[in-house]
């Protein structure tokens, strides 16, 4: 399994790139989460009168220059048609990360490209595109379904239309693990990279679910906030007594990891390192996370295991944190576990209060704001946590931003069918 | 300039995302206006759309040129 001569190498962040409900670009949104402004807001692009849930943190329309997205700076016209909107904010996310990088490997550079891969997941994939070819062969036009729609609908064809539009060819995948997706494609990225598979790898997640079937999916298993309808902004509540469900959000984080040594040689910029990842599963129900949090428990030890860390090291975590019921307190619980003595000082946050619940891209834009946490030293707040409905050691950045040295972070991302990942990052070497 | 050959035109215009200019008779979609071969399944489509005219797999892979299009949509209809 181990190529000669490769022991395991230390892997950093380079680039960064999102799309999301705070807008286009790492500085623009990162600007506005700590700023404490959010994201959501009603449902306009479909009509919602038929779902109990009519709001959503979409991408906000506009230029690249103001932070908003006109997908013709980004997409032949053309070759919009030919792909579903996760893997169009893919793009978008994935341009803007490799632009930052400086990593552009030219046609003369042949080793360049194959030693750069690709890997960017989605939690549910090209669903409006699917929807809408069943309405067309359900209406007997089976023979009109466009030659796209296979390619347009594929959760891998986000790290395929990427490849192409940059020659990357190196290891091209894909990770899909519902809500973990992110961070089991930043972890799987690094390890690649650290057994030498790759040199670099561009990976992230990528989502767009806001549609009527999505919607109305996650609505029939009771999932989504259905109580805020008219103050969208309030909805996604992290920890607070008043939560009544996720909010969905879309968008895409792109990240390029890249080997050490490999960015020092070309005077990169490096962002933070990727010090830690851990993995579980919950062995327990299809949606519910497991009665007593284990699963998030066994994946944080797991990562703080991989980093040679101990808890009292770690003084950042991104929580999972959707704003369910059942879920923050369980995640909440799990941290003081595992943190114990050492929960008093830890800071915590959940930036879904601002941007909602991106699916499968939730975890690579999570781990972009855990970098930047550690980069400026600034803990994200968790909007609307007005009374916990838990009383906790730990701080949960309450609704304004804190200014707190943050050497390494943590950050969780849990999914459907109980699987859970937790990705660990350092001050950068 | 025939009705058939200015309507083929536009919809290659409009799905192949070239300038107008380019799409001359002899151009093939191709080699000339940079058509893989899924966007040319999708033009075959567009033009039994467009012209409500059935072009069958056999034909359609015969089909390569904007004059061939045109020529195929012709004695479709004169038949």
């Amino acid at each position: 399994m181990f190529a000669k001569g490769i022991a395991p190498r230390r892997v950093v962040v380079t680039g960064m790139g999102i799309a999301c409900p705070l807008g286009l670009g790492v500085e623009n949104v990162w600007k506005r989460l700590v700023a404490g402004e959010s994201g959501i807001a009603a449902i306009q692009s479909f009509d919602t009168k038929d779902l109990p849930a009519k709001i959503a943190g979409q991408v906000p329309a506009g230029t690249r220059e103001t932070g908003g997205l006109d997908l013709s700076e980004w997409i032949p016209v053309k070759d919009q048609k030919k792909m579903d909107r996760f893997i169009q904010l893919a793009i978008v996310a994935a341009t803007e990360a490799v632009e930052d990088s400086g990593w552009k490997p030219g046609e003369d550079d042949e080793e360049g490209r194959c030693a750069t891969g690709v890997m960017i997941g989605s939690g549910i994939g090209g669903l409006p595109t699917i929807y809408e070819a069943s309405v067309q062969v359900f209406q007997g036009k089976a023979k009109r379904l466009s030659p796209f729609f296979i390619p347009s609908a594929l959760i891998n064809l986000a790290s395929g239309h990427v490849s192409i539009k940059f020659g990357f060819k190196g290891p091209n995948h894909s990770a899909v693990t519902a809500c973990a997706t992110g961070v089991h494609a930043l972890g799987d990225a690094a390890r690649l990279i650290a057994l030498g598979d790759a040199d670099v790898m561009v990976a992230g997640g990528a989502e767009a679910a806001v549609s009527e079937i999505g919607m109305a999916g996650f609505c029939a298993s009771r999932a989504l906030s259905t109580g805020y309808n008219g103050t969208p902004q309030q909805a996604s509540r992290p920890w607070d007594e008043g939560r009544d469900g996720f909010v969905m959000g879309e968008g895409a984080g792109v990240l390029v990891l890249e080997e050490l040594e490999h960015a020092k040689k070309r005077g990169a910029k490096i962002y933070a390192e990727v010090i830690g990842y851990g993995m579980s599963g919950d062995a327990y129900h299809i949606t519910a996370p497991s009665e007593t949090g284990d699963g998030a428990y066994r994946s944080m030890k797991a990562a703080l295991r991989s980093a040679n860390l101990t808890p009292g090291d770690v003084q950042y975590v991104n929580a999972h944190g959707t704003s369910t019921p059942l879920g923050d307190d369980l995640e909440l619980g799990a941290v003081e576990r595992l943190w114990g003595g050492d929960a008093r000082g830890l800071a915590m946050s959940s930036t879904k209060s601002a941007i909602g619940h991106l699916l499968g891209a939730a975890g690579a834009v999570e781990g972009i704001f855990s970098v930047l946490a550690i980069r400026d030293g600034v803990a994200p707040p968790t909007l609307n946590l007005e009374t916990a409905s838990k009383d906790s050691p730990i701080d949960r950045v309450a609704k304004v931003a804190q200014e707190r040295p943050i050497r390494v972070a943590l950050s969780n991302s849990f999914g459907f069918g109980g699987t859970n990942a937790s990705i660990v990052f350092g001050a950068a070497p | 300039m025939s009705e058939t050959a200015e309507k083929v035109k536009k919809i290659v215009v409009e799905h192949l995302g070239v300038e107008e200019a380019k799409v001359t008779e002899d151009a093939s979609f191709i080699d000339d206006l940079g058509a893989d071969s899924l966007d040319t399944v999708e033009l075959v489509m567009a033009f039994e759309e467009a012209f409500g005219v059935e072009i069958p797999d056999d034909a359609a892979e015969k089909i390569t040129t904007v004059k061939d299009a045109i020529a195929y949509i012709e004695s479709q209809k004169a038949a």
